[in-house]
Parts: structure tokens; C-alpha cells; sequence
């Protein structure tokens, strides 16, 4: 690199904007509403931006201080040497800090936290394993585009680079899957990166940023204002959908016999579920929603086709095979939706509103590309749509949906009951739905559980819906349906975990039990990595490498879930009987002073279905062990 | 695949570099060279990357590049638009016998000979990498002992400055 002159611009343009700008707006008191909301509408400082004029303080009361301001309210986090000068005033603060078990635990948490409220989710951490214990959540999230801070701390910058103890170059460990990151050596420069880190975190496609900070950092005096001055010269996220290519999307919807909207995770994460809604009815199109968008619009809705993908509907996977336009909004046409890419929608133009450039023409090239917060765009589209409507005619899909429709009551959801005379993963995970209502949050882990929760209950609204899409972390559920229950402390949080999952992060039910956070983790026991199983069962002859956890029914237990529950000072239950299985719920329900843990003991032979099997078409899939549905019509 | 070359405007930032490097590596795109220095802007400094790609990749290179924080502005120039030029240093064999011979033909490239020693001498040439291929298989004969050479540099042709609008626009 170049040697820059010592000083960067940035934090010059900080100082005097400290210096000279601050006592000046104090003096505003007296119109001091109006002041702060005209800043919180114009500035890329979150939270009120309330005026601080300078004033001494560590670096650590500086971290402290700027989440105040930035409005943080709950952090999850677990100290450590490193970063152990910021807890000291955090002790003080108005801020609730969540004590995890484990800080991959504080990670999913936040996630959880962020999913559920749309606001940012911060975790702390110390330096060396406590920060690479973060990373798999950090990665996760930045898959699934959630808005996250994690700030860890990092030894001295005098033996950064010596290998000292609990040393790791996290910056340089989390590079690839982060939003972008910070090294803070110097305290002054505390404000403006934490304003910068949320505003990253938050705007454009959210996602994680890591704040690294030195020990002497916080150690060291620095002189504080707020709000201090974002400067992100490369940083400008394009919301506004172009006007031209939104008129070329109505022209092209207005042209189509079989158009879809496909929508993704980023229609909830723009919060535009009532747009969407409006251009679904405006448009007449059939809507699939993937596994991160499930709840952008009504399952119950008669427009739609449920989800697509590896494990979707046969309504929703053919409606996009079969489709001649591809409406797509906020999705990125990850390869679980696709199957083999150069055979998915072989027929479809694709129009891509997204707000990422990046993913517009990176796996499917998009005829109309549109950069954007689906949040305006949609809107936009709808208006056009009706004015392209109102001019050419509206589209007549009465053919479509004749054969939609048919799809959808042929190849309905279901499942068969196990041969083994246990209870059916399936009806366990519908009927916790049934109970509990759309109103609940449900959080899965990874495997089979996730894919039935996904399919089997019904979700209503967004943000009810929480899971580890990209990323496919298992562990995933407990942590994140903790931090969910603390951005939601009134809904009915469950956990809809698998034994192997639950086995990979179950200790934050300590955290859980100890800070009153309610939640209800129903494990779907089967004994086994199911999904892994799964495979093994259907391609690789039913050798079961490794995936047998004696768990379950007519094994030794090991762990008991129920003693563990109970170890951990939850309510626990064991399930075992399907006429059981709805009072065991209800009883969940009714017990809101503790955590709940329920093992539902199931059959390991249940499978999911649809699937359609890695590496073929997605005109192969099957809607139980090699069958696959009948076309009736083929073009 | 075609050869692409971008300029790309970023913050000079610890770490910069490591970010560019890295999303190539990540993506698995084919960095060519890299060539990073500082620009008439304090603060901002210059990389010129070249890529073997095809145009969908560059596209998606370019996105790629733009995603990261501390890129500023990204720049593709081709051939006809911008000057680009590879610095070369090379350690040739040339005793009493050959000394002369080899800078003959150093000059007929216009490089300079800016080391001599009883055995050797060390060339610098500046041009385009196929006229530097050019003097390398010419001073081959005489035994190269040691190359080093830059990634290459790129600016484009007439007065417009690619900083310009991209740092009054931030």
C-alpha cells in the first residue's frame, strides 16, 4: 500500500465537525425536537442523533456511550481479557447485555434479535477464541443478509501482530463474510466507526459488521460528541428502482401467460409485505416464496404456490419451470432454488429487482434488471403495472391457473405415517403450529425439522419465520429463538429444533432460564442427523455413516433431553404418543415463567418430501421415493 | 477468456489491499496483476488490476469490487483508451566480451543500464508487455540472471481525471 498521510481524512473531518458543529446545535434546545427529527430523517447515524457536545471519556465509555446513542437496547455478549475494559461501564448502563454460554450463542442471538425486530443485532466478544467463536454466526448472517455488529476486543495495538495472548486477526478471519469490518487502535476514532458500522449493517443489503477493538483503545482517553460524521465515500446503496426499467417490468408482465413471482428473504428484510401484497393482486400472478421469505406473503392467500426449491411444493417448483416470466424480488437465485441452473425456467425472461447489483445477472441473467429497495420498487411496479394494464388489456391467465391450481390440489403437502408405529416429525411440527397460531415466532435449526417447519406450518405474516438459509448452521435455533424472544418478549417464541442441533447449542438454555427469556424448544427427535440420513437412505443404499445419535426411541438417551431440560431449570416433557402430542403443546403454552424444552420423540424413517435430488432438473422432482408427477401438460 | 484492466479508486485504509486480493481469491477470479501506489489525492490510492476474464465475469468482478466499503470507483480501460505500461528490471550476464553487444540492444528498446559489475548488468525497461517479452527473449541469449517486474499501470488518454468526479459526487 501507499503511505497514506497519518492522519485519514476522515478523521480529521470528525474532529472539526466535533469541534466546531456540536456546541452550536446545543444551543438549539429549544427547537431540539425538530432539529433531531430533521437529522434522523437526512443523517446515516442511527437512533436519535442527539446532540453530545464533547466531553472526556475512556474508549470503553465511548463504545458504551455510542451504542446508547445509537439506540441500541439489548446486546448479547460475554466478556473476556481483551474486551473486558468496555464491560466495566457497560455495568452502568440503561443497555440490557444477555450473558451467553457460548458467543456463538451471542452471535445467533443477535441474529435472532435482528430477524425478529428488523433492527441491528450487536454481540460482543473478547479477542482470539472468544472472536472465532462468533464467526460461524457472523458467516451465517452474511449469508442471509442480517443486520449485525459484533464488536470484539482485540489485545494491544503495541503487540498486535506478535501472536500475544488470545490473539487472532479477526478482521482478517471474518474478511470474506463480512459486510465490510474495522480495526480501531485509536479511541477517538470510536463514534464515527461505530455510526458507520451500523449504518452499514442496516442500509442497503444488511448484513454483518465486525468492530474490532483494541485493549488500549478502550483503555485510552478520547474526547466524545455525537453525532459524529459518517464518511463512506464508496458506500452509496441505490434504493430508488430505475423509472425506465420499471416500465419495461410492467410492459414484460403485461406481455406474460405465465408469470411468477418468485419472491426472497429480501421483501422481508425491506418490510414490504403489504406492497408485495398489493402487486400480487394487481398482477394476478401466482407467488412462491422461499425458505427466507416464508410469511412476505400469506400462506392462506389463494395466490400462493408455497415454496420452491429442493424441498418446495410441486405447485411452486412447476409454476417456476414452467413459467414465462420470472418476477423476482429480493431473491437471489441460490442453487437450492434452482436445481441445475441452465435448466431452471428454461422458458422465463427474468425481471430482478434487488438491491444488491451483485446478484443481478450473477447466476440467472436478468432481461430486466432493476437496483433497488424492493420496498420502492414494488410499489413503483404496481403503479405501472396497472397503467400498462389499464392500456394493453389484463393478461388473461385463466389457463395458468387452471393448471396451477390443479397442481396445487394433486400434489398437495402431506406425509405418510412412519412403519415403525412412532409418531410422524410431521404432525408433531403442524400441530405446534395449529396451537400456537400465526402470531408465534418459530425458529428452526438445519436438517429435516427445518424443511417441515418450513412446509408444514403456516405462516401469515414476516418475521415470523426464522431459520439459517444460506448458511445452514445447525445450532442455529436455541440461540436465535433466545435473541428473538428478547426483541419479542410478548410473542410465543418456539424453537423447533433437531437432536443433533439441539446437542450443538442447547447451553444457552442456562442463559435462557436465568434471564427469564421464555422460549419453547420442541425437539423433533429422531435420533439421527436426519437429513444426512435421509441421503444415506436415498443414494447411498441405507449405509447410516455416522448419523446414529441414540437419542431416541429404544436407545440409551445419552443425553436424556428431559433431565437435561430439567438440569438447566426448563419445564421438559417427553412426547412420545401421538394422542399426546397436543396436550404436551398446550401444556408448553400455558407455562410462560420458564424456558420449555419438549422431546418429541419421532420416527428416524420419515422423510421429506417433494425433493428433488442434487445435481438434476427441477422437472425431476419427486413427490415421494421415486415418483414424480405426471405433466399434463408439456410444452 | 479476454484480458480486462480496471482502475480502481480506493481509500487508503489498512487493509485495503488484503480486501481486493481476497475477493479475487474468494470468488476465484484470475488476478494478472496488481499494481497499487498513491494518487494526486491525499487519502485515495490507485490499483490497476488486470483480469483474465470473460464479459459476464467481468461484470460480476466489477459488482464484486464495488461491494467493498473502501472502493470508491472502478474504471475498465482498453487498450485504445489508455496508455499502459509494465516496468521491468533484469539482471543479465555481460562480461568485457558481451558488455557491449548487450547494450546494444537494451538501447535499440530504449532501456537504461543502471547497474554495471565485472559479470553483469542490471537493464530498466518501461513498455507494454509484449515489447518487454520482446527484450527479454533478445537478452536471453547473453543468460538472464534475475527479473522483476510491476504489475502494470494504466491511465486513460486526454484530460479527463478519473478521481475527479468520483471524489466530488463522495
Amino acid at each position: 500500500m501507499s503511505k497514506g498521510s497519518p492522519i485519514s481524512p476522515s478523521l480529521m473531518a470528525t474532529k472539526s465537525a466535533g469541534a466546531t458543529k456540536a456546541p452550536e446545535r446545543a444551543d438549539r434546545t429549544a427547537d431540539q425536537a425538530v432539529v433531531v427529527a430533521d437529522l434522523a430523517a437526512a443523517s446515516p447515524v442511527l437512533g436519535p442523533n442527539t446532540v453530545v457536545p464533547p466531553t472526556v471519556m475512556t474508549g470503553s465509555q465511548a463504545i458504551v456511550r455510542s451504542l446508547e446513542e445509537l439506540g441500541v437496547d439489548d446486546i448479547f455478549g460475554l466478556p473476556g481479557g481483551a474486551i473486558l475494559p468496555t464491560y466495566d461501564p457497560l455495568m452502568a448502563s440503561s443497555m440490557n447485555h444477555v450473558l451467553v454460554r457460548h458467543e456463538q450463542g451471542a452471535g445467533h442471538a443477535a441474529q435472532g434479535y435482528a430477524m425478529v425486530t428488523g433492527r441491528v443485532g450487536v454481540c460482543i466478544a473478547t479477542s482470539g477464541p472468544g472472536a472465532t467463536n462468533l464467526v460461524t454466526a457472523i458467516m451465517d448472517a452474511h449469508m442471509d443478509s442480517v443486520p449485525l455488529v459484533a464488536i470484539t476486543g482485540q489485545v494491544s495495538s503495541g503487540v498486535i501482530g506478535t501472536d500475544a495472548f488470545q490473539e487472532a486477526d479477526i478482521v482478517g478471519i471474518t474478511m470474506p463474510i463480512t459486510k465490510h469490518s474495522f480495526l480501531v487502535t485509536d479511541p477517538n476514532d470510536i463514534p464515527h466507526v461505530m455510526a458507520e458500522a451500523f449504518h452499514l449493517a442496516s442500509t442497503g443489503r444488511p448484513g454483518p459488521v465486525l468492530v474490532d477493538v483494541a485493549k488500549d483503545a478502550q483503555v485510552g482517553q478520547m474526547t466524545f460528541s455525537w453525532p459524529p460524521k459518517v464518511d463512506l465515500p464508496g458506500y452509496r446503496p441505490v434504493t430508488r428502482g430505475h423509472n425506465k426499467q420499471v416500465r419495461e417490468a410492467a410492459k414484460l408482465i403485461a406481455a406474460a401467460s405465465k408469470p411468477v413471482l418468485y419472491v426472497g428473504g429480501g421483501v422481508v428484510k425491506a418490510h414490504a409485505s403489504k406492497e408485495l401484497l398489493a402487486l400480487a393482486e394487481a398482477t394476478g400472478a401466482p407467488v412462491v416464496t422461499t425458505l427466507m421469505a416464508k410469511g412476505a406473503f400469506p400462506d392462506s392467500h389463494p395466490q400462493h404456490m408455497g415454496m420452491p426449491g429442493m424441498h418446495g411444493t410441486v405447485s411452486a417448483v412447476t409454476a417456476l419451470q414452467q413459467s414465462d416470466l420470472l418476477i423476482t424480488l429480493g431473491a437471489r437465485f441460490d442453487d437450492r432454488v434452482t436445481g441445475v441452473l441452465k435448466t431452471f425456467a428454461p422458458m422465463a425472461k427474468v425481471i430482478h429487482a434487488d438491491i444488491d447489483p451483485a446478484e443481478i445477472s450473477k447466476n440467472r441473467t436478468a432481461d430486466v434488471p432493476i437496483v433497488g429497495s424492493v420496498k420502492e420498487i414494488i410499489p413503483e411496479l404496481t403503479e405501472a403495472v396497472r397503467t400498462q394494464f389499464e392500456a394493453a388489456g389484463t393478461p388473461d391467465l385463466t389457463t395458468w391457473w387452471a393448471f396451477l391450481n390443479n397442481l396445487k390440489e394433486t400434489y398437495p403437502l402431506g406425509w405418510t405415517e412412519p412403519d415403525d408405529g412412532l409418531s410422524a416429525p410431521q404432525r408433531v411440527i403442524e400441530r405446534i403450529g395449529a396451537l400456537t397460531g400465526p402470531e408465534g415466532v418459530y425458529v428452526a435449526g438445519v436438517g429435516q425439522h427445518q424443511m417441515w417447519a418450513a412446509q408444514f406450518i403456516k405462516y401469515e405474516r414476516p418475521h415470523a419465520w426464522l431459520n439459517s438459509g444460506g448458511a445452514g448452521t445447525m445450532g442455529y435455533a436455541v440461540p436465535a429463538a433466545m435473541g428473538a424472544k428478547v426483541g419479542e418478549p410478548d410473542r410465543v417464541v418456539w424453537a423447533i429444533d433437531g437432536d443433533g442441533c439441539f446437542q450443538m447449542t442447547n447451553q444457552e438454555l442456562a442463559t435462557c432460564a436465568i434471564n427469564n427469556i421464555p422460549i419453547k424448544v420442541a425437539v423433533i427427535n429422531n435420533s439421527s442427523l436426519g437429513m444426512v440420513r435421509q441421503w444415506q437412505t436415498l443414494f447411498y443404499e441405507g449405509r447410516y455413516s455416522n448419523t446414529d445419535l441414540n437419542t431416541g426411541h429404544d436407545t440409551v438417551r445419552i443425553p436424556d433431553f428431559v433431565k437435561l431440560g430439567e438440569a438447566y431449570g426448563c419445564a421438559s416433557f417427553r412426547c412420545e404418543r401421538d394422542e399426546d402430542i397436543d396436550a404436551t403443546i398446550q401444556k408448553a403454552l400455558e407455562i410462560n415463567d420458564r424456558p420449555v424444552v419438549i422431546d418429541f420423540v419421532v420416527s428416524p424413517n420419515s422423510m421429506v418430501w417433494p425433493m428433488v435430488p442434487a445435481g438434476v432438473s427441477n422437472d425431476q422432482i419427486q413427490v415421494a421415493r421415486n415418483m414424480t408427477p405426471e405433466w399434463e401438460e408439456e410444452d | 477468456m479476454s484480458r480486462h484492466t480496471l482502475s480502481v479508486l480506493v481509500e487508503d485504509k489498512p487493509g485495503v489491499l488484503t480486501r481486493v486480493a481476497s475477493l479475487f481469491a474468494r470468488r476465484a477470479f484470475n488476478i494478472n496483476s496488481l499494481a497499487v501506489g498513491p494518487t494526486e489525492v491525499s487519502g485515495i490510492s490507485r490499483m490497476t488490476v488486470v483480469v483474465d476474464a470473460d464479459g459476464d465475469l467481468i461484470e460480476q468482478v466489477t459488482k464484486q469490487l464495488n461491494k467493498l466499503i473502501n472502493v470508491i470507483k472502478i474504471v475498465e480501460l482498453t487498450s485504445e483508451s489508455s496508455v499502459q505500461r509494465d516496468h521491468i528490471l533484469v539482471k543479465v550476464r555481460a562480461d568485457a566480451a558481451t558488455r557491449l553487444q548487450v547494450t546494444q540492444a537494451a538501447d535499440l528498446f530504449r532501456a537504461a543500464v543502471v547497474d554495471v559489475s565485472t559479470d553483469s548488468l542490471v537493464i530498466e525497461a518501461t513498455g507494454t508487455p509484449e515489447k518487454l517479452a520482446a527484450l527479454l527473449s533478445v537478452l536471453e541469449p547473453f543468460g538472464i540472471r534475475e527479473i522483476v517486474q510491476s504489475g502494470t499501470l494504466a491511465v486513460g488518454r486526454g484530460s479527463r481525471s478519473m478521481s475527479d468526479r468520483a471524489l466530488r459526487s463522495a
